[in-house]
C-alpha cells in the first residue's frame, strides 16, 4: 500500500466501520424484536412448554439432535418432529429407549414421568409452529 | 525472553496442548460412534462425548489466547506484566474449573449435573457450546475479568501499539459477548437469536481480532518487516472482518423464526466474509516475501502461512459454500455445517495458537529457536494435521452433499437414519483420517522433546 494511505487512516476506518456496522446491527435487532411476535409463536408458550424446554436443555438433547437446524448432526431434526411423528409416537419412542439394537446409534433412557412427556410434546408442538420461512424443505427435516 | 513475567505464558501453553490431545481423543470416540452406534454406550453417550470435544476446544483455545496475551503484552508494552502472581492464580482456577466441568460431563448424567450445580437458580445449561454448569460460567467470567484487568493495567502502564489495542479489544469483546450466555428466555427464537451473539460474534467477530493480532505479532518477529506496514495491514483486515462479520450474523437468522429480510442481509454480508481471510493470506505471504531477516525459527513461519491458507479455505471458502440463503435452505444443519466447522476452527484458531506457541515456546525455554531436527519433526506434524484436516473436511462435505440430496432435495426424501446408513462410508474415511490427525498431534508433542543444536536466545 502506498504512503498516502497511512496507519492512522486505516485505524480511523476500522473504528468508524465497526461502530457503524454494530449500530446497524442493533437497529436491525430492534426491528426484529418488534417483528417477532407475529412469527415466533409466543402465544403458545405455556408453563408446559417452559418445562418442556427445560427438560430439552437439562438432558442435553441438542448434543445429538438439531432443533431448527442447530445442534449436533448425530440424530434427527426435532423442530418439526411433532408434525412428522405426532404426539403418541414421540412419547412411545422416548419411553422405548435405548433400543439396544447392536451397532445402532443409541438414545439414553431418561426416565421421564408422564407429565414430563406431556410437556416435551407440548414444547415440540410449539417449536413446530414457529414461522421458519418454510424450513425444513420437507417433513424428513 | 525480554521480560521475566512473560514466563507465565508457558503453563498456559502446556495446558492448552494437553487439553488439545484430550479433545482429539474424544473426537475419535464420536467419529466411531457415527459408524458403530453403540460404541461405549451407555458409559459415554454421544452427547457427552460431544460436549467434552467442543468444550475442550473452547477451553484450550482460551488457554492459548491467554497465554499468547501474557507473552505478547509485556513485549508490546515494554513493561513487566502488572501481576504475574494473579496470572498464575487464574491459571490454576481455570484449569481446576475446566477439569471439574469435564469430569462432571462424564461422571454423572447431564440432568443430575444440572441439578447439582444450581441450574435451577439461573437456567443456562443445555444449549450448544454453552453447556457449562452455572459455576463454570461464573468461573469463566471471573478468570476473564482478572485476566483482562491484568493485561489492561500492563498496557496502560507501557507503550501502546496497534497490536496490543486490537488484542485488548478482541479479548474485552470476548468477555462481554460471553455475558449473553446467561440470557436464556423460554421463547426459542429469542433464545437462539441471542445465543448467536456469543457464538457468531465470537468466532466471526472478536476472536478474529485476536487472531489478527497474534498473527501480526509473529509476522513482525519472524520477518523483521516494519511495524508500521504490518499494523496498517492489520487494521485493513480487521475492518473487513467486522464490517462483513457483524451483519453477517444474519446468515444464522434465516430459518429460526427471525424476519425474512435477514436472508438478504445475511447472504450479502456473509458472502463478503471470505475477503478478510483472503487478505490475511495475501498479507502473510507478502510479509514473509518481504522479510528483512532470516529468523532461525522456520517452523513458526510455516504455521503463520498455514493459518492464512487454512483459515481462508475453512472459514472463507467452506463458509461461502453454504452461506447464501437459497443454498442454506438445503444445507442448514447437515454434515456440510460440520465440514465447515472443522476446517474453520482448525485453520483459524487452532493454527494461530500453534503459531504463537511455535514462535514463543523455544524462547520461553531459553533459546531463539528449536534445533533444526526438532523443527523438521514439527513440520511433519504441521503437514500431517493440516492435510488430514483437509481430507476430514472433504469426506464430511461428501457426506453432506449426499445427505442433502437424499434427505432434502429428492422427490422421495428418505428418513434421517436411512440416509445416515447410506453415507457411512464417508464417516469411516473421516474416522481413519482422524486417526492420522491424531498421529500428527503425537508427532507435534514429540517435537518438544527432540534435542539438537540449539542457538541461545
Amino acid at each position: 500500500m502506498s504512503d498516502t494511505f497511512t496507519k492512522s487512516m486505516a485505524r480511523n476506518i476500522f473504528y468508524g466501520g465497526t461502530v457503524f456496522s454494530f449500530l446497524l446491527f442493533l437497529a436491525l435487532t430492534f426491528h426484529t424484536q418488534n417483528a417477532l411476535p407475529k412469527r415466533d409463536n409466543r402465544a403458545a408458550i405455556t408453563p408446559g412448554v417452559t418445562h418442556g424446554k427445560k427438560l430439552w436443555e437439562t438432558n442435553d438433547c441438542i448434543g445429538c439432535h438439531t432443533l431448527l437446524g442447530e445442534g449436533a448432526y448425530f440424530a434427527p431434526e426435532l423442530g418439526n418432529v411433532y408434525k412428522r411423528r405426532g404426539p403418541d409416537y414421540i412419547r412411545a419412542w422416548i419411553k422405548a429407549q435405548p433400543t439396544g439394537a447392536p451397532g445402532r446409534r443409541q438414545m439414553p433412557q431418561f426416565n421421564f414421568s408422564e407429565k414430563d412427556l406431556d410437556d416435551l410434546v407440548e414444547f415440540f408442538k410449539y417449536t413446530a409452529e414457529i414461522n421458519t420461512s418454510h424450513w425444513p424443505p420437507n417433513i424428513e427435516g | 525472553m525480554r521480560y521475566q513475567s512473560q514466563a507465565v505464558a508457558k503453563p498456559y501453553f502446556i495446558a492448552a496442548i494437553g487439553l488439545f490431545i484430550a479433545q482429539i481423543l474424544f473426537g475419535l470416540v464420536m467419529g466411531l460412534q457415527y459408524v458403530i452406534g453403540d460404541f461405549l454406550f451407555p458409559a459415554i453417550p454421544f452427547n457427552a462425548a460431544r460436549m467434552v470435544h467442543t468444550n475442550l476446544l473452547i477451553v484450550w483455545l482460551l488457554f492459548g489466547f491467554m497465554g499468547a496475551a501474557y507473552y505478547m503484552i509485556p513485549e508490546e508494552s515494554e513493561a513487566e506484566l502488572y501481576s504475574p502472581k494473579l496470572a498464575m492464580a487464574m491459571f490454576w482456577v481455570f484449569l481446576v474449573v475446566g477439569a471439574l466441568t469435564i469430569v462432571g460431563y462424564l461422571a454423572v448424567p447431564y440432568a443430575r449435573l444440572a441439578q447439582l450445580s444450581g441450574n435451577d437458580i439461573l437456567q443456562t445449561m443445555g444449549r450448544e457450546f454453552l453447556e457449562q454448569p452455572l459455576p463454570t460460567k461464573a468461573g469463566i467470567v471471573v478468570v476473564a475479568l482478572a485476566f483482562l484487568f491484568n493485561i489492561t493495567m500492563t498496557v496502560l502502564r507501557g507503550r501502546k501499539t496497534a497490536i496490543s489495542s486490537i488484542l485488548l479489544l478482541g479479548l474485552w469483546g470476548l468477555a462481554i459477548f460471553f455475558l449473553f450466555s446467561f440470557y436464556n428466555p423460554t421463547n426459542l427464537v429469542l433464545d437462539k437469536y441471542y445465543w448467536w451473539w456469543v457464538v457468531h460474534l465470537w468466532v466471526e467477530g472478536v476472536w478474529e481480532l485476536i487472531l489478527g493480532a497474534l498473527l501480526a505479532f509473529v509476522l513482525i518477529k519472524v520477518t523483521g518487516v516494519d511495524r508500521e506496514v504490518i499494523e496498517k495491514w492489520l487494521y485493513v483486515i480487521i475492518t473487513l472482518t467486522l464490517v462483513t462479520g457483524i451483519i453477517g450474523t444474519g446468515h444464522h437468522y434465516y430459518w429460526i423464526g427471525a424476519p425474512e429480510y435477514w436472508q438478504w442481509w445475511g447472504s450479502v454480508f456473509s458472502a463478503l466474509e471470505p475477503i478478510p481471510f483472503f487478505a490475511m493470506t495475501v498479507f502473510a505471504f507478502n510479509m514473509v516475501n518481504r522479510r528483512r531477516r532470516e529468523h532461525p525459527n522456520r517452523v513458526a513461519t510455516l504455521w503463520a502461512l498455514g493459518t492464512g491458507v487454512m483459515s481462508f479455505l475453512g472459514a472463507g471458502v467452506w463458509g461461502f459454500l453454504h452461506t447464501l440463503a437459497p443454498v442454506n435452505f438445503y444445507t442448514h444443519g447437515t454434515q456440510i455445517t460440520a465440514a465447515h466447522g472443522h476446517m474453520a476452527f482448525y485453520g483459524a484458531y487452532v493454527m494461530v495458537v500453534l503459531t504463537i506457541i511455535s514462535y514463543s515456546m523455544p524462547i520461553l525455554r531459553g533459546r531463539e529457536a528449536n534445533s533444526p531436527r526438532a523443527q523438521v519433526v514439527e513440520m511433519w506434524s504441521f503437514w500431517l494435521m493440516s492435510v488430514s484436516m483437509v481430507f476430514i473436511t472433504l469426506f464430511l462435505t461428501g457426506a453432506g452433499i449426499l445427505q442433502v440430496w437424499l434427505q432434502r432435495m429428492s422427490d422421495t426424501p428418505l428418513p434421517f437414519m436411512v440416509v445416515q446408513d447410506k453415507i457411512s462410508i464417508f464417516y469411516w474415511m473421516r474416522e481413519w483420517t482422524g486417526v492420522i490427525f491424531f498421529i500428527g498431534l503425537v508427532v507435534y508433542v514429540a517435537s518438544f522433546f527432540i534435542k539438537g543444536d540449539e542457538r541461545p536466545a
